[in-house]
């Protein structure tokens, strides 16, 4: 009777301490096992920045020459004030505009600069006087009666950072400050919304986080004609020569390269980096037949036919990109001996002056005509010399549109300083940068949500250390070109900018995020059953057997007891 | 009295035409796309899969025909039918019999081949999620403002297509990669055309925007192939895309067919199961998208108004060809194997000198 009680005993002591080690030890154990490394996210400073607020600051200094106050307007007139605007774009986005404005009068050497014939001088040696900052502009108020500007024009905006704004004809000099003041902020607020950022340049960069109702036409062809923000892009340039045997063509695309786009290239090494090269394709045939017009003497392009030219020419391109960089393609056409003069009209039947046409975010193309340069008695292959300047002027003014510089019409009144010699001026490169800091920030908002959103739904995929490193250094540069775009360091804006792009980038697009991406339940329970269930089903059993025993005894006891 | 009459047709088909152009340029702004991307898988291996590769080639080659290049085609081929052991006309590869129409050609651009076709490729290929050494003809570099064609064909089951007759894709993970395409602006809108059996399923669970999805078979039916030709002796063409095929043999790069006349292809006399299509995720009215805007790649183009006026003279680029910190290294070649020994078993030769 005795052995049975310990052997019963032993038994329920064997069973209570399988089932203690299999809950206490094992189960941790296979948790801890088939757990999928998630380093750690810093998933709240990522649903802070979900919501966007931006600020964007913007430093004007307005100058009032001699002329404009009157002396004890003058001496109050050293003053700043500061003007904030909000705009609620969605829930999640929100925008505040902050202009800080500060009055002063000339100086002498400025008064000196002012009184230049033209203003395309006065612009030139002011400023020499002045360094104004990157995202800052300077405004100079002149007088009615300044013989600066031309008749209908009211403003000019200079190749640097300044522009030249005249005092309407309504207000008189002997009129309060505060009137002056109120007078000229429109027409500042106008200037500004020219030369820095406007409401809808900064929505229009702002597309990546808020699907906005297309506005007018012009918006649209505008956000789709400029390429995306990328940290660089490949540009290249063609000669296509259909007629070696009429034609011998040399293009000095080095120097032309050198002398004229690489200045422009420069001056925007800090929103990308660019890549160039140069090919020559022979045989390269139109896609379309171009008419003859007899009138003209000459072949035409309609615009319809625009559109078939660029598909049979792109497949022979060919692109030695290494990188995923944005190709933009610039094609010189030469037309065949038999095909020319040609011609590009437009749908009013014109000629275009260029001869060239361009496809948003692809390239341009420019048909060069060179029957003129050689008689009917000409030896065939004539040598030919193609001018480059003419050339590089129209594909430079391609590249300023499909970059984005290309600034929107001018409200009436205005006079735009043609470009300077690197093809962009100062305020159109801060304009640039400006929407290109919004856009920065505002795609890698949305890559860095949407990668914190895609880890936490899917519970088993791995998430590495650079993976989480790559988005905590996202994450710091966000929060840094915030600060910078709110205390109004554009530079440095858009530095971080670029950081930030890259980082979010960089750990969205990373190869391991791919495994382990969906495991339906089904299969997760057809796997696990087989091994643990003829396991479990001993132990439940004893231990159901441990608790039947138990109450039996206890029941016992109580019946002893009764 | 005939004459007037024709030249008042004239007139108002010269004045309809002028009207037209103007169309045209507004047409042109308002399907919102720059450039088109196709990506045309083929999953089936084996010989007697045959006709999904042509099925594949022939959308490749209209593709291609409309307009759309090379470098924007990612086309995933499972198997090499072309040079098979059992194509008695190797390097062909024909959708019609009779041997009429090869679609395999002389410019066939194959991406992924082989056993390079998996569903981990194919997922990473459509999220962008690919290793850095890849080149640039292995991806697909989409952005915001590209129409992308997405063609699948092979054999598949309710909810589900095979991959290579090892690996399954489902249609979750398929409609959470077009989420993650969404999310990160790849897509501007997105044409699904999948022909297997039982193809309606696997846009059933599609939540992104701007998907248009079509299917040659409901669930439940299969979707069956065309005709056998009996020189080769498979099945060279699934029965949805040889009508699919004959249909955009009509349309050319200036055609304005929509795409309501793309769900009429194949009804249900011709294909014997019924294809399906879904558009309730598409924003813009499918009888506005033209053919074209997802087959085709018309390009938008605008005249060059402006133009820069440059007076420097082009500088010399200065050639440096003296520099004397630059010193010549003499280049030799390292002791080479003694091949010829090695292969001819000759005794090692007394090297002297």
């Amino acid at each position: 009777m005795a052995t049975t009680e310990v052997e019963r005993r032993r038994g329920q002591l064997a069973a209570l301490s399988i089932a203690v080690v299999v809950i206490v030890v094992g189960v941790p154990l296979w948790w801890k096992t088939t757990e999928t490394y998630r380093a750690w996210l810093p998933v709240s400073q990522i649903n802070e920045l979900s919501n966007l607020q931006l600020q964007l600051s913007a430093d004007v200094e307005v100058v009032f020459a001699r002329g404009t106050v009157t002396p004890e307007q003058q001496k109050k007139v050293p003053l700043t004030r500061t003007q904030d605007e909000e705009h609620s774009v969605d829930e999640d986005t929100a925008l505040r505009y902050r202009y800080e404005t500060r009055y002063r009068t000339a100086t002498i050497m400025e008064e000196d600069a002012l009184d230049q014939p033209t203003a395309a001088e006065a612009d030139l040696s002011l400023h020499t006087l002045s360094e104004c900052p990157c995202g800052s502009l300077v405004v100079y108020v002149i007088p009615e009666s300044s013989s600066l500007l031309p008749q209908d024009v009211d403003v000019y905006i200079g190749q640097r950072r300044t522009a030249l704004l005249r005092i309407g004809g309504q207000i008189r000099v002997g009129k309060t400050l505060d009137l002056l003041l109120a007078h000229l902020e429109p027409r500042i607020k106008q200037v500004l919304q020219v030369m820095s950022f406007s409401h809808t340049d900064i929505t229009a960069a702002l597309s990546d986080r808020v699907r906005l109702s297309p506005g007018n036409k012009e918006s649209i062809a505008d956000s789709m004609r400029t390429f995306k923000s990328s940290p660089g892009y490949e540009i290249t340039f063609s000669l296509l020569n259909p007629d070696p045997k009429s034609h011998r063509l040399h293009w000095d695309i080095e120097g032309a390269v050198q002398t004229y786009i690489q200045p422009l290239l420069t001056k925007l090494a800090s929103v990308a980096n660019f890549s160039i090269d140069s090919q020559t394709l022979y045989y390269a045939m139109l896609g379309v037949n171009p008419r003859f017009d007899s009138s003209l003497g000459a072949y035409t392009l309609s615009p319809d036919s625009l559109a078939h030219m660029i598909n049979p020419v792109e497949a022979r391109l060919g692109s030695n990109a290494a990188s995923s960089n944005p190709v933009l393609n610039f094609l010189l056409y030469v037309p065949d001996a038999q095909h020319s003069p040609l011609h590009i009209h437009d749908s009013k039947k014109q000629e275009v002056p260029t001869n060239a046409f361009h496809s948003p975010r692809w390239g341009g193309i420019m048909v060069y005509n060179v029957d003129g340069f050689y008689g009917p008695e000409a030896v065939f292959p004539v040598d030919l010399n193609i001018n480059m300047a003419k050339v590089m002027g129209v594909f430079l003014a391609q590249l300023r549109l499909l970059l984005g510089v290309q600034s929107p019409n001018a409200p009436s009144g205005f006079l735009v300083a043609p470009c300077s010699r690197t093809g962009l001026a100062d305020w159109e490169l801060d304009r640039l940068m400006w929407s290109r800091s919004v856009e920065n920030v505002a795609t890698a908002t949305t890559t860095i949500t949407s990668l914190a959103q895609l880890l936490d739904q899917i519970g088993n995929i791995v998430i590495n250390d650079n993976i989480a490193e790559q988005v905590s250094s996202a994450v710091t540069s966000l929060q840094l070109a915030v600060a910078e775009l709110e205390a109004g360091n554009l530079r440095f804006a858009l530095q971080y900018s670029k950081e930030a792009i890259l980082a979010s980038e960089r750990a969205f697009f990373d190869p391991s995020l791919l495994h382990l991406l969906y495991f339906p339940d089904d299969q997760k329970f057809a796997i696990y059953i087989p091994l643990f269930l003829p396991m479990c089903v001993p132990i439940l059993l004893s231990l159901l057997k441990i608790v039947s025993d138990a109450r039996q005894k206890r029941r016992e006891k109580q019946a002893k007891k009764d | 009295m005939k004459i007037l009459g024709l030249l008042s047709l004239l007139a108002t088909h010269l004045s309809a035409n002028s009207v037209n152009i103007e169309e045209n340029a507004g047409q042109f702004f308002s399907s919102g796309h720059t450039n088109n991307w196709a990506v045309l898988v083929c999953t089936s291996r084996f010989w007697f899969n045959y006709r999904h590769v042509a099925n594949t080639l022939s959308v490749y080659r209209s593709v291609k025909r409309l307009g759309i290049p090379d470098s924007h085609i990612v086309l995933m081929l499972a198997d090499d039918m072309a040079c098979n052991h059992r194509n008695p006309k190797p390097a062909t590869v024909f959708s019609h019999k009779n041997m009429e129409l090869n679609v395999y050609g002389d410019d066939v651009e194959v991406d992924y081949r082989g056993y390079e076709v998996t569903v981990e490729n194919f997922l990473r290929v459509l999220t962008g999620r690919l290793p850095p050494s890849t080149p640039r003809s292995k991806r697909l570099l989409s952005d915001d403002r590209s129409n992308i064609l997405i063609y699948l064909t092979g054999h598949g089951g309710n909810g589900f297509l095979k991959f290579q007759d090892s690996e399954e894709i489902s249609n979750v993970e398929l409609a959470d990669a077009f989420q993650q395409m969404w999310q990160k602006r790849r897509y501007n809108e997105l044409l699904f055309i999948i022909d297997t059996c039982q193809g309606a399923s696997m846009y059933e669970r599609f939540y992104s925007p701007n998907l248009m999805a079509l299917a040659s078979s409901q669930v439940g039916e299969d979707s069956l192939s065309h005709q056998p030709d009996l020189a080769i002796g498979v099945h060279l063409m699934d029965r949805y895309t040889f009508y699919l095929l004959e249909f955009l043999e009509d349309i050319h790069p200036a055609s304005k067919s929509n795409m309501n006349d793309l769900f009429k292809v194949c009804p249900k006399s011709q294909c014997v199961s019924t294809p399906g299509h879904r558009t309730d995720l598409f924003l813009r009215d499918p009888g506005s998208a033209l053919i074209t805007d997802f087959f085709g790649s018309v390009r938008k183009v605008e005249i060059t108004m402006e133009t820069v006026n440059l007076t420097d003279p082009i500088e010399q680029v200065e050639q440096n060809f003296v520099n004397e910190d630059l010193q010549k290294e003499s280049y030799s070649y390292v002791d080479q194997l003694p091949v010829s020994e090695i292969i001819h078993q000759f005794p090692p030769l007394d090297v002297t000198g």
